[in-house]
């Protein structure tokens, strides 16, 4: 009996980082945030457990993380994050765990966009400069602590979802080989529901007047979403959440709703909502609603996936602007 | 040119027109208040102060949101219970105000920081570390007005024994039992003006307003009702022309207001006419002029 455990265990250290160290039959995965763990649910079904290392509805741009966050961390088989320097936490907290399990970067393969300065204070205004620059992350997880060059909110875009799809299921065949087939077939199914949804978005913008297609935001969260849908995007404060407003800033966003006579202003579900407020009544523009950036609600929210969240920051975005 | 400099942000945007309003108020209450605090060599129980409060608006976040009373009440509820306590301990045992404090605000912030983890909620609460000065609504204003009023009316009731104890507390004593009320009273006082400073620039940056311009006040008067005064002026200067570097130069607003505070404070140090550095140097040359 303990022979039998003995060379059990022996078999599992031996294979680490590559086949499961299964409890329960499921794979343990962690995901960074939770727009990640969701995309990770869909694919990999009931052969994994899915755990997010922050919250629905919590900001990871300001996320510390606690010892059972290390203990969770532990004891994965896969952590699957998303790179671009989003999670500039995570290095630290992997070492700390001892995990030794592969870290599998979401964004692979996504034309990142760039960011003209560190933490631009808004400077962006949606269209953002895309050059053609693959992201070779390396297979390390070494990667910028703070927001580096690139901005990392590329799953406000469907069609990089989609990639995000193709990684966690290549990722999650090379930790669990015997789910290949069930990975397979989850992956088919999500990538056609996205692959609607990429439709359904392309479909509404379309019928939003182009004059109208102007909107201001907490922080500059939604460059993807512009670029691949054709909105523009002015943000209060820059890529981080935590970015301190200056009073140029607000002023040259008040000129600009002004200017272009821009109909509504949107509040995030993870950030404050005094300035964006401000602006509002200064402008007289309408608050448009809540458009969910960094993070899904939890179960009973408007955005409990990230298929939902889309879908509501879509009709939000309609029906403020067509109005 | 100079109503472009000067004039024209304040006449074009009205949040620039309420931040001035916000940090204006707050900077002639809490100006005052630095002075005495300085005076009775308690410059970094601000500070300490500072951070009792925050577990408290922390609480008050957490428990309803961005709401302004409940944060408010917070941070008041936990500043005067740790400024009480501290006052009491330090009058009734061997232990100094500023050791009994000390201790007071670090189990405040432990109290408060278990509480924000266990709710295990982290939204934004760097925005509630820093206020939001661009963003000051009715109430906030206000609440601001309110608290430098109070501040005010309550400084010029407790002027006398406060200035006495300043001065010569051991008379004070022996003339009057109105020095323990008048010191409660004082550090009230203090806890509404950190609370106010809290929206406006957030907690560090509240008591930078508190206490830089008094610290500049001390190297141009040697009597306390004009260094209370020049004190107020600093204050609001360095609102003013705060507010117009970060409009101008694209700087977050509460520290260019601070940095201007530190820039004037620089300039006390050395060309203050009370013991300011040049003054202190070269005494014979000005003394001709």
């Amino acid at each position: 009996m303990l022979a039998r455990f003995a060379i059990a265990a022996l078999a599992v250290f031996a294979s680490f980082g590559v086949a499961a160290a299964q409890d329960g039959g499921k794979v343990k995965v962690v995901a960074s945030f939770s727009i990640i763990a969701d995309v990770v649910r869909h694919v990999g079904g009931e052969r994994v457990a899915v755990t997010s290392l922050v919250a629905p509805n919590a900001d990871a741009h300001v996320f510390s993380p606690a010892p059972a966050d290390a203990r969770i961390v532990g004891e994965a088989d896969l952590i699957v994050v998303n790179g671009l320097g989003f999670e500039g936490w995570l290095d630290r907290l992997v070492k700390a765990s001892g995990s030794k399990a592969p870290v599998v970067i979401a964004t692979r393969g996504i034309k990142a966009i760039k960011t003209e300065e560190d933490h631009g204070h808004g400077h962006k205004h949606g269209h953002g400069h895309q050059h053609g620059h693959k992201h070779g992350h390396k297979k390390s997880s070494k990667h910028d602590h703070d927001h580096g060059p690139s901005d990392p909110h590329a799953w406000q875009s469907v069609r990089n979802v989609m990639v995000y799809a193709t990684n966690v299921r290549d990722a999650l065949i090379a930790a669990d080989p015997d789910g290949k087939d069930a990975y397979e077939a989850n992956a088919r199914a999500y990538l056609g529901d996205l692959e609607a949804l990429d439709r359904e978005v392309r479909d509404a913008i379309a019928k939003i007047p182009e004059d109208a297609r102007r909107v201001v935001t907490n922080h500059d969260a939604f460059a993807y979403f512009a670029a691949e849908y054709g909105l523009q995007f002015m943000a209060v404060h820059g890529l981080a959440s935590e970015a301190q407003a200056s009073a140029k800033d607000v002023a040259r966003i008040i000129a600009q709703v002004r200017k272009h006579k821009i109909r509504a202003v949107f509040l995030e579900n993870i950030s404050d909502e005094r300035q964006v407020r401000r602006i509002a009544k200064e402008t007289g523009a309408r608050i448009g609603g809540t458009l969910y950036s960094d993070a899904l609600t939890g179960r009973d929210g408007p955005a409990p996936t990230y298929i939902d969240m889309i879908r509501h920051n879509l009709r939000t975005l309609q029906s403020a602007l067509m109005s | 040119m100079i109503y472009d400099w000067l004039i024209a942000p304040f006449a074009e945007f009205e949040f620039m027109r309420r931040a001035l309003a916000g940090v204006l108020a707050l900077a002639l209450g809490a100006g005052p208040i630095g002075v005495f605090l300085m005076l009775r060599r308690m410059s970094l129980v601000g500070d300490a102060m500072a951070h009792a409060i925050l577990p408290g608006a922390a609480i008050g976040f957490l428990l309803s949101g961005l709401n302004l009373f409940a944060m408010a009440g917070g941070g008041l509820i936990a500043g005067f219970v740790v400024a009480l306590t501290a006052g009491l301990i330090a009058r009734s045992t061997e232990l100094k105000e500023d050791a009994s404090l000390a201790a007071f605000f670090l189990i405040s912030l432990a109290v408060g920081v278990t509480i924000i983890s266990m709710a295990g909620t982290n939204i934004d609460l760097l925005h509630v570390l820093f206020g939001t000065v661009l963003a000051l609504d009715n109430e906030t204003l206000l609440l601001i007005a309110v608290n430098s009023t109070v501040t005010l009316v309550g400084l010029a009731l407790i002027y006398r024994p406060l200035v006495l104890e300043c001065v010569d507390p051991g008379f004070l004593r022996s003339v009057s039992r109105a020095g323990g009320p008048a010191h409660i009273a004082f550090m009230a006082l203090v806890v509404l003006n950190l609370v106010s400073g809290f929206h406006a620039l957030g907690t560090l940056l509240a008591v930078g307003i508190m206490m830089l311009p008094a610290v500049a006040a001390r190297f141009w008067a040697r009597d306390i009702t004009a260094m209370v005064f020049i004190a107020a002026g600093i204050g609001t200067t360095s609102g003013f022309a705060g507010l117009l570097l970060s409009y101008h130069t694209g700087a977050p607003s509460g520290p260019a207001v601070i940095l201007v505070a530190g820039a004037i404070y620089a300039g006390s140090v050395l060309f203050g006419r009370v013991g300011g550095l040049v003054w202190n140097l070269f005494p014979g040359r000005h003394l001709e002029a």
